[in-house]
């Protein structure tokens, strides 16, 4: 599945697992609508309140801070051009999150000329997928390491993963989107995303265990 | 059940996505399987370590920044599209002025 790059559009019937939502208006519908009437104030509260989401969302994808900024100031100029596209079917979040995988996507590709980036890329891969330590982490690795030690094993161990399952995870685990959501971000179906999410999750852990085992071992 | 039926459960049952049959089901099989028992508490801490740690900092000084560059390029570009539809206006004006004279 190539990334989506071509619409904004937000309509639920193209996107698999989106349902149709009966609660109350989200409350970034009315910034969204004023913003769309010219008031950039309510725009700016919009950026205000999702710029760290978009930030981490595009560092996690492209491991680059200053990719990650320009991506961030890109995502929201092209949000604030494509207003009018955004109906208020999916959550004003989820449609910038949205933006802000095709843009890291696009910039990992220019990155990488050699090659095709995708969400496909390497997610066939079945390494880590299948448990092979079983050792307790115990004490807690926040225990044992500073944050700032376990900052770096953090970023190494997610690093490691395709760039299929980084995304999936960042956005179901670390940015809490719904699977539903995470769904209607990638423009992937919900079984693709659990199957995904299951693989990153097992991976993760198996890279991690290496850690904090080892730590366990007292071999740190 | 055994240990590949719960790995390919594993997913729904950290979300609570999961029938109360196959629930109780998962229940039994981790309470006779010690590695799947691992699996399941050293998966749990990697999803929660991970949330809760952020391992990337996003300071105030930088969403500053980022926010004044946005609103910057947003401004311009209002202001942008603002005088073009000023000049169409006024050319349209000037084109009916000349075509009923």
């Amino acid at each position: 599945m190539a990334a989506h790059t071509s619409s904004l559009a937000d309509n639920p019937a193209e996107l698999p697992g989106a349902a149709a939502s009966v609660e109350a208006p989200h409350p970034d519908l009315a910034l969204v609508e004023r913003a769309k009437a010219g008031d950039t104030a309510a725009f700016e509260q919009l950026v205000r309140q999702y710029d760290r989401q978009i930030y981490r969302t595009a560092l996690h994808i492209t491991q680059n801070r200053e990719d990650a900024e320009d991506i961030t100031q890109d995502v929201f100029f092209k949000a604030f051009q494509k207003l009018d596209q955004f109906q208020g079917n999916s959550k004003f979040s989820t449609w910038l999150v949205r933006i802000a995988v095709n843009e890291s996507l696009m910039r990992l590709r220019k990155r990488k000329t050699s090659k095709t980036v995708s969400m496909d890329q390497d997610v066939q891969t079945e390494e880590g997928s299948i448990p092979r330590d079983f050792a307790e982490w115990r004490p807690n690795p926040e225990q044992i390491y500073s944050q700032g030690e376990l900052g770096d094993i953090l970023r190494k161990t997610i690093a490691g993963l395709p760039p299929g399952f980084r995304t999936v995870f960042t956005l179901r685990d670390i940015e809490n989107l719904s699977t539903e959501e995470t769904a209607e971000a990638l423009g992937l179906s919900v079984p693709a995303v659990k199957s995904r999410l299951l693989r990153a999750r097992l991976q993760l852990r198996e890279r991690l265990s290496r850690y904090f085992r080892k730590a366990n071992e007292g071999s740190k | 059940m055994n240990c590949t039926d719960f790995l390919a459960k594993l997913t729904d049952y950290f979300d609570g996505q999961i029938d109360p049959d196959l629930l109780a089901e998962v229940k039994e099989h981790l309470g006779t399987c010690h590695h799947c028992e691992v699996v399941v508490n050293t998966t749990r801490k990697t999803i929660d370590i991970y949330r809760h740690s952020q391992p990337y900092e996003f300071p105030d000084d930088l969403s500053n920044r980022l926010r004044s560059a946005i609103m910057a390029r947003c401004n311009a570009s209002k202001e942008g599209a603002e005088a073009k539809a000023k000049l169409h206006a006024e050319l349209m004006r000037d084109a009916q002025t000349r075509s009923s004279s």
